[in-house]
């Protein structure tokens, strides 16, 4: 029994370990304040700044869009606006979209993509994360607003609020630190995905001056350049990946703090 | 029945909660600016018919209610007026105190804010009367920007009759405003619905036969869903008509 | 009747117009309903875009040939995907075999051995292993794995291999589901009322057989919903498997001989498959397939989840 969980965790350390000492070392300023020179994949200068900019210009929108439309279908799925037995439906539903393959999500963005004549783009990979973190976020939110208590609403709903400022004012707030928590666990989920912005986002050595052009980001990069055989090209995937597991953690630590500062207007 | 001015009238008021008929044929008369308290043994359908009062219970499921509930000499469930006017005409003091989620602060100026478009100063000064209505100024103006969350229950509850105040209601419906709290809180809440019902419509639903017997000036006792007595609050404690009452008020039944 | 301690009209600049705020009211809602209807038929949509594009492969190769057929070559038409569903098959299967006793073992451990302190400090290890991208765990395969079974594991049972194999991905894809099968299961046995384990105890069962009598026994159907979500993440996975799988469509000998998956195919052919009639369309079939079976298995564990739930609530 013990021993299994030192392979779990083993394999936890071997991965931090293994990112860490290879990553470290193939850390440097050039390599996060430049982009791709000329020459790059043959192993000359240059950086992955294309690919820390390109991640997060992907991630933060998605997931900007993905808490507005989660937290309006969190709030409707209140017994205040839709029926129990609807909700139910709906939260199926949502929950067979959190199961489907970030690749899928990929194709289906594709394929819209390509009914609107669009290309590869950065548009085009921040729909294909909205879409992969949204039932995610959705569900965080709903499970912590259904905790939201009945006469909380009722005290709101006494003062006079229309039901939309109750869900919007109160039970927002009530509600808060799960839809922190649901926000972050998708920022993280969603900065770390490849396979859905594999052909939607593209790939690109310059930073995206405008929602049309492709970008790059660091899962991209990584799969794009790990297996060369150039040493030297290979350590920017290991650079980037040692970025990558950074902003994830940092991710994971922020939502355990945030949390905690919180949850000091929330009643109990 | 009595000559006062009728705040709140009921006609033939029925409610079902799913297939459970917990009010039958309610027929009550709520005087104005006078406390009137509503008694019964648990489960008797108390708080239910105070939540109908001002509609709150339309918010829950399979509930399914008929008859008339005529505030102002208007029905409010065919009334013109938008919900939100019907409930914020209509304080609230629930069992256990539910500040929002904000600050103390906010607290109060949450209602000011949503209804009316106001001045930070003038906002500041109307918070503060609310406050100090609710005798919770002095203790909480240090603090007037921590979250509501960190008061005691005692101040909580008279923090939220501090926010019930800041929209302007003329009713005051109060669900064991005190049963929640510990004796000395509770006295102050008492206090301040004492002195509430020379300015509005205090209707209170108490566990407590002495709370009533001290407050009230009017009564209805609830029996299993059924009114089986109303009447002023001298008659009603010293010469019950009912015989059901009687047991109730002498505390043979609870 | 107005309330005389106050002056009103001194105080207040402008009463809000209910009728402004009746509107709002009603325009938000009708927008958080709009929104919830579009979100929660994407799925529908998905399938159907999906399926409509996967029509034109159906209309030229036939459903036998695409499904059984092992000969996978879209330059010269031929669409087999037996092979690739071979491939898929058993990196799934054999990641599910390793990684459902580890992680139930752990699970059982960690609700049931550790002291509650040792217990608050391994959760957060799950949820972080939980939270590593797929692409590291790839390229931590790549870097780790690959010249392991290059080198000893495959050596040793005499087959030489480059370590791009369905083993390897395998193991990479059961590190994949243990945080997965982990926090479930732990959550499913700690919501195991404790009278019923004292109950137990109180028969004279050891420590042991508590466990598999009663806490196993009790969450069975949890166990059930967290393997079949475990097989959803494996059975969808592209990326990680794609870094190590070896990438050929062909029925793979051994364990250490390449092989090809589903998703990792679609991520594979995207490039040149605009380039080759019929080939997308063969993908957004591929991709239907990946669809439809995620979908009944989570289907299947979320409603067996819900069963539970209700149980246990009352
Ligand atoms: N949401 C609900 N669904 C179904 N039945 C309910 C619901 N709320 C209350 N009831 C039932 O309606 C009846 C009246 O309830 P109500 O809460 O009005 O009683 P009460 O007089 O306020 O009791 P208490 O003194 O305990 O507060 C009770 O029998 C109760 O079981
Ligand atoms: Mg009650």
């Amino acid at each position: 029994m013990i021993s299994s969980l030192i392979i779990v965790i083993g394999s936890l350390v071997i991965i931090v370990g293994l990112i860490v000492f290879n990553g470290a070392s193939s850390i440097s300023l050039e390599m996060i304040t430049q982009t791709p020179s000329g020459g790059y994949y043959l192993g000359k200068g240059g950086g992955i700044l294309n690919a820390i900019l390109g991640s997060l210009f992907l991630a933060l929108p998605a997931t900007a869009f993905a808490y507005l439309i989660g937290l309006g279908i969190a709030l409707f799925l209140q017994r205040d606006f839709s029926h129990p037995k609807i909700s139910i439906f709906i939260r199926l539903s949502l929950d067979i979209l959190w199961g489907i393959p970030s690749i899928i999500y990929g194709i289906f963005c594709l394929m819209i993509m390509m009914l609107l004549g669009i290309g590869t783009s950065l548009i085009a990979g921040i729909v294909a994360l909205t879409l992969l973190e949204l039932p995610i976020i959705t569900r965080y939110m709903d499970e912590s607003i259904k905790m939201v208590p009945h006469g909380l609403k009722e005290g709101a709903y006494s003062l006079g609020s229309t039901r939309f400022e109750t869900a919007l004012k109160v039970v927002r707030k009530q509600a808060a630190p799960g839809i922190m928590a649901g926000v972050l666990l998708g920022l993280g989920r969603g900065i770390g995905d490849a396979a859905s912005i594999l052909f939607t986002a593209g790939f690109s050595d310059n930073i995206p001056e405008s929602i049309f052009d492709s970008t790059a980001s660091l899962p991209t990069m990584i799969y794009h350049l790990y297996s060369s055989p150039i040493p030297l090209v290979r350590e920017r995937a290991y650079a980037a990946a040692f970025i990558l597991l950074l902003i994830v953690f940092s991710i994971s630590i922020l939502s355990r703090y945030l949390s905690r500062k919180l949850t000091k207007h929330v009643i109990v | 029945m009595f000559n006062e001015s009728v705040k709140i009238e009921t006609s033939n008021l029925n409610v079902y909660y799913h297939k459970n008929h917990v009010l039958r044929d309610i027929n009550v008369r709520i005087p104005a600016k006078k406390l009137t308290a509503i008694i019964g043994p648990s489960g008797c359908g108390k708080t239910t018919l105070l939540k109908t009062f001002n509609r709150l219970l339309e918010i829950r499921d399979n509930v399914k209610i008929s008859g008339e509930v005529i505030v102002d000499g208007e029905n409010i469930f065919s009334s013109k007026k938008d919900v939100s006017d019907i409930r914020k005409n209509m304080g609230l003091l629930s069992q256990k105190p539910y500040p929002l989620p904000m600050s103390i602060y906010d607290n109060v100026a949450y209602g000011l804010k949503i209804h009316n478009h106001i001045k930070s100063e003038e906002l500041y000064e109307r918070v503060k009367h609310c406050l100090d209505e609710a005798g919770i100024w002095k203790e909480v103006k240090d603090r007037l920007h921590d979250p509501a969350s960190g008061l005691s229950l005692g101040q909580q509850q008279r923090l939220c009759l501090a926010r019930a105040l800041s929209v302007e209601p003329e009713i005051f419906l109060c669900d064991e405003p005190t049963s929640a709290l510990d004796p000395i809180a509770a006295q102050q809440i008492e206090r301040l619905l004492d002195k509430l019902k020379n300015n509005f419509t205090v209707i209170l639903v108490t566990h407590t036969l002495r709370q009533a017997k001290r407050l009230a000036d009017y009564v209805i006792f609830l029996y299993f869903g059924k009114v089986v007595e109303q009447g002023s609050a001298d008659e009603l404690f010293n010469n019950p008509r009912n015989s059901e009452t009687k047991a109730y008020v002498e505390g043979d039944i609870s | 009747m107005k309330d005389q301690s106050y002056d009103n009209n001194k105080l207040i600049d402008i009463k809000y117009d209910m009728n402004k705020r009746r509107i709002r009211d009603f325009i938000g809602i009708k927008l958080m309903q709009i929104i919830t209807i579009i979100v929660s038929t994407l799925f529908v949509l998905i399938f159907l875009i999906l399926f409509s594009k996967s029509i034109p492969i159906f209309e030229n190769v036939s459903l036998t040939d695409l499904l059984f057929s092992s000969l996978w070559n879209p330059e010269k038409g031929e669409f087999g995907l037996l092979p690739i569903i071979t491939g898929t098959i058993f990196v799934t299967g054999i990641s599910l075999f390793i990684a459902v006793p580890i992680s139930l073992l752990s699970a059982v451990y960690i609700s049931e051995y550790a002291h509650k302190k040792t217990r608050s400090f391994l959760r957060p290890f799950i949820d972080v292993l939980a939270g590593v991208p797929s692409v590291v765990y790839g390229l931590c395969a790549f870097l780790f794995l690959v010249p392991l079974v290059k080198d000893f594991i495959a050596p040793r049972f005499g087959i030489e291999s480059t370590g791009l194999c369905i083993f390897t991905a395998s193991i990479t894809l059961s590190v994949m589901v243990f945080p997965i099968i982990i926090s479930l299961c732990v959550e499913s046995f700690r919501s195991i009322p404790i009278e019923l384990k004292e109950a137990s105890l109180s028969v004279g069962a050891t420590k042991w057989e508590t466990i598999r009598k009663v806490i196993l026994r009790a969450s069975a159907p949890s166990v059930i919903t967290a393997v079949l979500l475990g097989f959803g993440r494996a059975f969808g996975e592209t990326i990680a498997v794609n870094m190590v799988v070896g990438g050929i469509p062909k029925i793979p000998s051994t364990l250490f001989h390449p092989g090809q998956t589903l998703a990792s195919l679609i991520a594979s052919a995207y490039g040149e498959m605009m380039s080759i009639p019929l080939y997308e369309s063969a993908l957004m079939f591929v991709a239907l397939i990946l669809f439809v079976v995620v979908l009944i298995f989570n289907l299947l564990g979320i409603i067996l989840l819900r069963k539970v739930k209700r149980r246990w609530n009352y």
